[in-house]
């Protein structure tokens, strides 16, 4: 299996309250280093809650937002320029918040043909026969291509979005929380059909969402971030039910289940670090029940364990 | 909170300095011979050496800019032409004139506005939100001239109610009693077009608030509908409010204009015009620059004021 | 284009608007060819002649010429120059707004700060100023109208510009390959549109009077020619002995703006979609009440108990049924969880409980709520006030949107108290420390101080429980009020919620989507779909063995953390339009199990076993052990 997407050292660090002249009043680091890389035709499952740097990273992905350093490579071949018309033909990205991504000043038709047009300079006769075939494996009725966005229920409009991501021929997908913003039923149908078009096309997936029982269900491996960095990665079978970081723990015994008592799982009622003031050593210190003394001095590097699993954490369970 | 009015102060300085160079740049704009331009009819060989000496016409133009604001920031505004007296003297004199025609205009404007809108809101497609919603089309369609002409047709000639028009009587007194029925027609007619656009304003304002979150929260407390319009809505739609109060005093301040014409009131407005049709550059330009100054500060005023109702702001 | 001008046309005040201006364009148009006097002539023999009088209608102005040929050709003049000042002032403002909101950074930066310094000035100033340099005349006082304006524009459209870049679909333009300049024409252009023709639309009439009022100072036309504003100013002198020269040309001025300022509002409403959708309507205190048919009578010892409650939407001629005949009782102590996709009803139920929901459009057409055996739904209105918050209190989901944002949590929770309890300030303050401190905030003393945007999510939801507490309620209503919250603030919030109710014996209705937060926390379930109840009993009873086949699919689509990775199953189809129901059971077109008895006439909430209650006629079997 060859890297489909490699990162090294990615980071990105946000200027907070820019002037027109002179340095800016404080910097956030949104995303730490991150190295991850991903496997051609699996899906990575990114978890985390908000303000973790999920989608910053996401559009880093995809060049919608040049990184502070660090380098993004595809398939062997480095992306250094932030330009979403280069990375569009690599990879692409399937939105969240699907009514907002579509245009509704244009119709489906003009919003499906965009990236065939200016990514692939396709003519007239190739874009319709190419919509046709995309459509037909998204399970949509052509007669859509003529209305607009707002005729569509929101299951609908992201299978359009999944159309679009797919016309640009891109074989990976960032897929950020594609299904948060739907109802359980929906949401299995789309996830059902994004299982079949991944192999149907021999996709990789980036699945980044908040959910983990749903990223548990569409993921080959999990990687867990927290305040900006990869805290852990590993199979989805085991990365919830055998955790090596306590911030994975502490997920995972929020995660409301049917079946198991309700207990507050935290003692300490402790929220997020602020970004703009971040503690030294490991984030999660403050919250952690296995806190030492060395985990404040330096963040935790992300080590992989003598089981394949990667964890930054000191004294990883 | 004197540290953001200190911040607010020292922010305005720019903008002070972005003011005095349009006005500069609208003045170099006048084509041909700036002397026998701005002097015109009152070109004499000693007016015309006296301009030449104020303006610094032989130096190059950034350099006449800084003699200008220089002059400026001791007091020195040059000297009309057509009065014959320090600008700086008559724009003060002028301004005082100006400023309690245009005061009492915006406090009323606010006060009935705010108010209005209020009423109108509260009580959406009611008879009294249907009226207000005419009274207040009436007003912002019908020109303040012409609104102040009728004014004085119909309350000073005919029914005689108040004086045609003046700041003081030509006899008797100069008392408050004097000043208020001087005032209260010119005032009214400059209030009516501010009031409707703040009252249209707030009423919208206040729509939009009455639909947020937070205000069913109120009445699931079991708050009071009095209280829940005019605390918890009215306090959340002030800061949409507010810095439109900003805005419309400078419309006042420009409606000052057209008013003070209609009623001959001695404002700066009326200097500013008869300056520009006698063609007393200096005037207009000491007299622009003064204003537009004083309504700087009182956006600063209406800043901290936003600042002060929205603790969002403040961190 | 022509849904627009259904839409215009439906608003009759624009139409009036419509039809006057339609008039006066008219006449300005074809005033060249009408047989009129010389607008210009002047003949001192005939001056101020009164209106009606031979040879000239509207009468003559000081020098004689005919003052309806003259208010004829004037009203040309102001209209061309004051539309032609909107339009440039629009292309200008709206082209300076679009690059600084689209390319933002130093570039906005930039320009913004030149708008502002262009703002600072009340705008006859520089009017004046402009005029001043140029010297007087029709045209210098139009680039003067039309160049204090452009700021104006530029501000609004630089905002609405923001939005839209900010707006997903321009990313996934950028990611289709399409540059700047595409995207600022094909994307962000036609979403401004709207919002230039609405902001012309509504300051056409503000241009028509500046530059009336500058020509009425003899700033703007010059003598011989007139417009309306120079009209008036010529004609004051005379204000007192010969008032008509003011009034014709005054009038007429204010029939133009009028009619502008109609249309405007007219275009306004058409355009913008938060008008259209009725969006800024006032919601009232209490949710209008027309109950048609008997009130049901309270039946059971039950604390709450809401028999066959019935709220809609009213929207123009649409009627949504969003809850469409719900029983369901509460008894003291219980927790009661309500549970439903979106577009369910059950918020909508909840809210409808103490007349919450937002009317109009909202209308309780038909059952009741009876708390303690009184009907809550017919109540007066003061009635149900005393009742609010204090002993039927609610917490909300989004805990930034419901919290006033301009008050701090301390005066906040100090009111809830107050509106109910006659105690002195000082004594509703120190409660409202303890309310913090029961749910565990720490350092109360200091966070009562505190805004709600200074508090993280889970703190406010913690205030937002600590106003529902204030007045020792018998029920909560919580309407999904974890779903805006992270799974580990989630899960503080809940077990909090779970102590608090068992300290204080409290009732608790939980609406939610989430079965995994109602095994957890409550007693009872009811499941919703389309309005109604189709499925209601104990809550372990009914997750192991749901009865209903939509509550059993329901639960087969949820994924569940520790199963690994699977095909998920999915309900085919999507919930029906509430305001479009089929006949018979609403799930029926979704349903596998579906016969032609599902598709017709009414199906009743039955009982299923002692303690459970389904409506379906076919309904899954319940083991002995899930009878409850």
């Amino acid at each position: 299996m060859s890297i489909a997407l490699r990162l090294t050292e990615l980071t990105k660090t946000f200027e907070v309250g820019k002037r027109l002249i002179g340095p800016p009043k404080g910097r956030v680091r949104a995303v730490q280093p991150v190295t991850l890389d991903v496997t051609e035709g699996e899906t990575l499952g990114i978890v985390g809650e908000s303000g973790c740097g999920k989608s910053t990273l996401a559009r880093m992905l995809v060049g919608l937002l040049p990184p502070s350093s660090g380098t993004i490579e595809i398939d062997g071949a480095p992306l250094d320029n932030a330009d979403p018309a280069i990375f569009g033909r690599k990879i692409q990205y399937v939105f969240q918040d699907t009514i907002s991504s579509l245009n509704p000043r244009k119709t489906i038709r003009q919003i499906m043909e965009a990236p065939l047009r200016h990514l692939h300079k396709m003519d007239a006769a190739a874009r319709k026969a190419r919509i046709s075939e995309i459509f037909e494996a998204v399970n949509l009725r052509e007669e859509f291509l003529d209305r607009y966005p707002h005729e569509f229920s929101g299951g609908q409009a992201q299978r359009i979005g999944i159309a679009r991501a797919l016309a640009a021929d891109a074989r990976i997908l960032v897929l950020d929380e594609p299904v948060s913003a739907l109802d359980v039923s929906i949401q299995a149908q789309v996830l059902n059909l994004l299982a079949r078009l991944k192999a149907e096309f021999g996709l990789t997936y980036l699945f980044i969402s908040h959910d983990l029982a749903v990223v548990e269900a569409v993921s080959d491996r999990v990687a867990v971030l927290y305040f900006g960095a990869v805290v852990e990665v590993g199979p989805a079978d085991r990365v919830f039910s055998a955790p090596r970081h306590p911030y994975t723990k502490l997920l995972a015994d929020s995660a409301p289940v049917v079946g198991r008592a309700l207990a507050a799982p935290e003692g300490r009622e402790t929220e997020l670090p602020d970004p703009m003031n971040p503690p030294e050593g490991c984030a999660f210190r403050a919250r952690c029940p296995n806190a030492t003394a060395v985990c404040a001095t330096a963040a935790p590097p992300l080590e992989r364990q003598s089981d394949g699993v990667q964890v930054a954490c000191y004294n990883p369970l | 909170m004197a540290g953001y009015i200190l911040k607010r102060l020292i922010s305005a300085i720019p903008v002070l300095l972005g003011i005095s160079i349009i006005v500069f740049v609208i003045m170099a704009l006048i084509p041909g011979d700036p002397a026998t331009a701005i002097l015109g009819s009152y070109a004499t060989p000693e007016n015309v050496e006296r301009l030449n000496r104020d303006l610094g016409l032989d130096k190059g133009m950034v350099q006449r800019y800084f003699i200008w604001l220089g002059n400026m920031l001791t007091g020195d505004f040059g000297r009309s032409f057509a009065l014959n007296r320090p600008v700086i003297d008559e724009v003060l004199e002028r301004f005082n004139a100006t400023l309690v025609l245009a005061g009492t205009s915006f406090i009323l404007c606010s006060l009935v506005g705010v108010a209005a809108g209020v009423v109108s809101a509260s009580r959406q497609y009611g008879l009294a939100d249907k009226a207000i919603t005419f009274v207040v089309l009436l007003g912002i369609s019908i020109p303040s001239f012409f609104l102040g002409m009728m004014m004085i047709l119909i309350f000073a000639v005919n029914l005689r109610m108040f004086p045609v028009s003046g700041m003081w009587p030509i006899y008797g007194d100069r008392d408050l009693a004097a000043l208020i029925s001087h005032l209260t027609l010119p005032a009214l007619a400059l209030a009516v077009v501010a009031t409707g656009v703040i009252a249209r304003l707030a009423r919208s304002a206040m729509l939009e608030v009455l639909r947020q979150d937070f205000i069913r929260t109120a009445r699931a407390k079991g708050v009071h509908e009095r209280s829940v319009i005019w605390r918890h809505a009215l306090r959340a739609a002030m800061v949409s409010i507010i810095p439109v109060l900003g805005i419309q005093a400078g419309f006042v301040l420009s409606g000052a204009v057209y008013i003070e014409i209609v009623f001959q009131w001695p404002g700066v407005g009326r200097m500013l015009v008869d300056a520009i049709l006698k063609r007393d550059i200096l005037l207009v330009q000491g007299g622009v620059v003064f204003v537009a100054a004083c309504y700087v500060m009182f956006n600063i005023a209406v800043d901290v004021a936003q600042t002060l109702l929205d603790p969002r702001i403040r961190s | 284009m022509r849904a627009f001008f259904a839409l215009l046309a439906r608003n009759r005040l624009a139409l009036v608007g419509l039809i006057v201006m339609g008039c006066v364009m008219i006449l300005a148009l074809i005033t060249p060819i009408l047989p009129l006097a010389d607008p210009d002539v002047t003949d001192t023999s005939q001056r101020f002649q009164r209106p009606f009088t031979e040879g000239a209608l509207l009468g003559t102005d000081h020098l004689g010429r005919d003052l309806l040929s003259r208010l004829l050709w004037g009203t040309r003049l102001s209209l061309a120059v004051g539309i032609a000042a909107a339009v440039i002032a629009a292309t200008l403002g709206a082209a300076i707004g679009i690059v600084a909101g689209f390319y933002g950074g130093r570039t906005d930066n930039v320009i913004m700060r030149g708008v502002d310094m262009l703002m600072a000035f009340p705008y006859i100033l520089l009017a004046l100023a402009i005029v001043a340099a140029l010297g007087p005349g029709l045209m210098n006082a139009l680039i003067a109208v039309a160049a204090v304006n452009i700021p104006f524009f530029a501000r609004n459209i630089r905002g609405v510009t923001v939005g839209i870049a900010n707006k997903e679909f321009v990313d996934a333009a950028r990611l289709s390959g399409m540059g700047d300049l595409r995207i600022i024409l094909t994307e962000i252009l036609p979403n401004v549109i709207p919002v230039i023709v609405i902001a012309m639309s509504t300051t056409v009439g503000w241009m028509i009077l500046e530059t009336a009022g500058l020509s009425f100072l003899g700033l703007g036309s010059q003598p011989p020619k007139a417009d309306l504003g120079s009209m008036l100013g010529e004609a004051r002198s005379a204000l007192i002995t010969n008032p008509h020269t003011s009034v014709v040309p005054g009038v007429m001025i204010l029939i133009i703006v009028m009619a502008v300022n109609l249309l405007g509002d007219g275009v306004r409403e058409a355009l913008d979609p938060r008008l259209r959708s009725g969006a800024l309507t006032r919601p009232m205190a209490a949710t209008l009440v027309r109950r048609k048919g008997p009130v049901p009578e309270a039946s059971d010892d039950a604390l709450l108990a809401l028999r066959g409650l019935e709220t809609q939407f009213h929207v123009k001629s649409r009627i949504y049924r969003a809850v469409g005949g719900v029983d369901l009782q509460v008894r003291p102590g219980e927790c009661l969880g309500l549970i439903g996709e979106s577009g369910s009803g059950k918020s909508v139920t909840a809210l409808s409980i103490m007349g919450l929901v937002a009317s109009p459009p909202g209308v309780i057409t038909g059952g009741a709520v009876h708390y303690k055996g009184r009907d809550l739904i017919g109540a007066r209105y003061e009635d149900l006030r005393r009742l609010r918050g204090n002993e039927i209190a609610y917490i909300f989901q989004d805990p930034l949107a419901t919290l006033h944002p301009l008050y701090s949590v301390g005066d906040q929770l100090a009111e809830a108290i107050t509106c109910h309890h006659n105690v002195s300030k000082a004594e509703a303050r120190a409660r409202a420390v303890n309310l913090l401190k029961s749910v565990r905030i720490p350092n109360a003393e200091d966070r009562a101080n505190s805004y709600p945007h200074e508090l993280s999510g889970g703190m406010r939801q913690r205030v937002g429980i600590a106003m529902a507490l204030a007045n020792d309620p018998e029920v909560i209503i919580a309407d999904e009020p974890t779903t805006a919250l992270d799974v580990t603030v989630q899960a503080q919030i809940l077990s909090l919620l779970d102590d608090l109710r068992r300290e204080r014996g409290l009732a608790i209705v939980f609406i939610t989507h989430d079965f995994g937060v109602v095994a957890q926390l409550c007693d009872r379930v009811a499941v919703m779909y389309a309005g109604r109840i189709v499925e209601e009993g104990p809550t372990d009873a009914i997750l192991n063995a749901p009865a209903h086949p939509y509550a059993a699919r329901l639960m087969a689509c949820v994924p569940e953390l520790g199963e690994g990775r699977r095909e998920l199953a999915a309900i085919p189809g999507l919930p029906p339009a509430v305001n479009d129901l089929p006949d018979g059971c609403a799930f029926a077109p979704r349903c596998d199990k579906a016969q032609p008895a599902c598709r017709t006439g009414e199906i009743a909430l039955a009982r299923s076993s002692d303690v459970r209650r389904v409506r379906c006629i076919d309904p899954e079997p319940i083991p002995e052990e899930a009878a409850g």
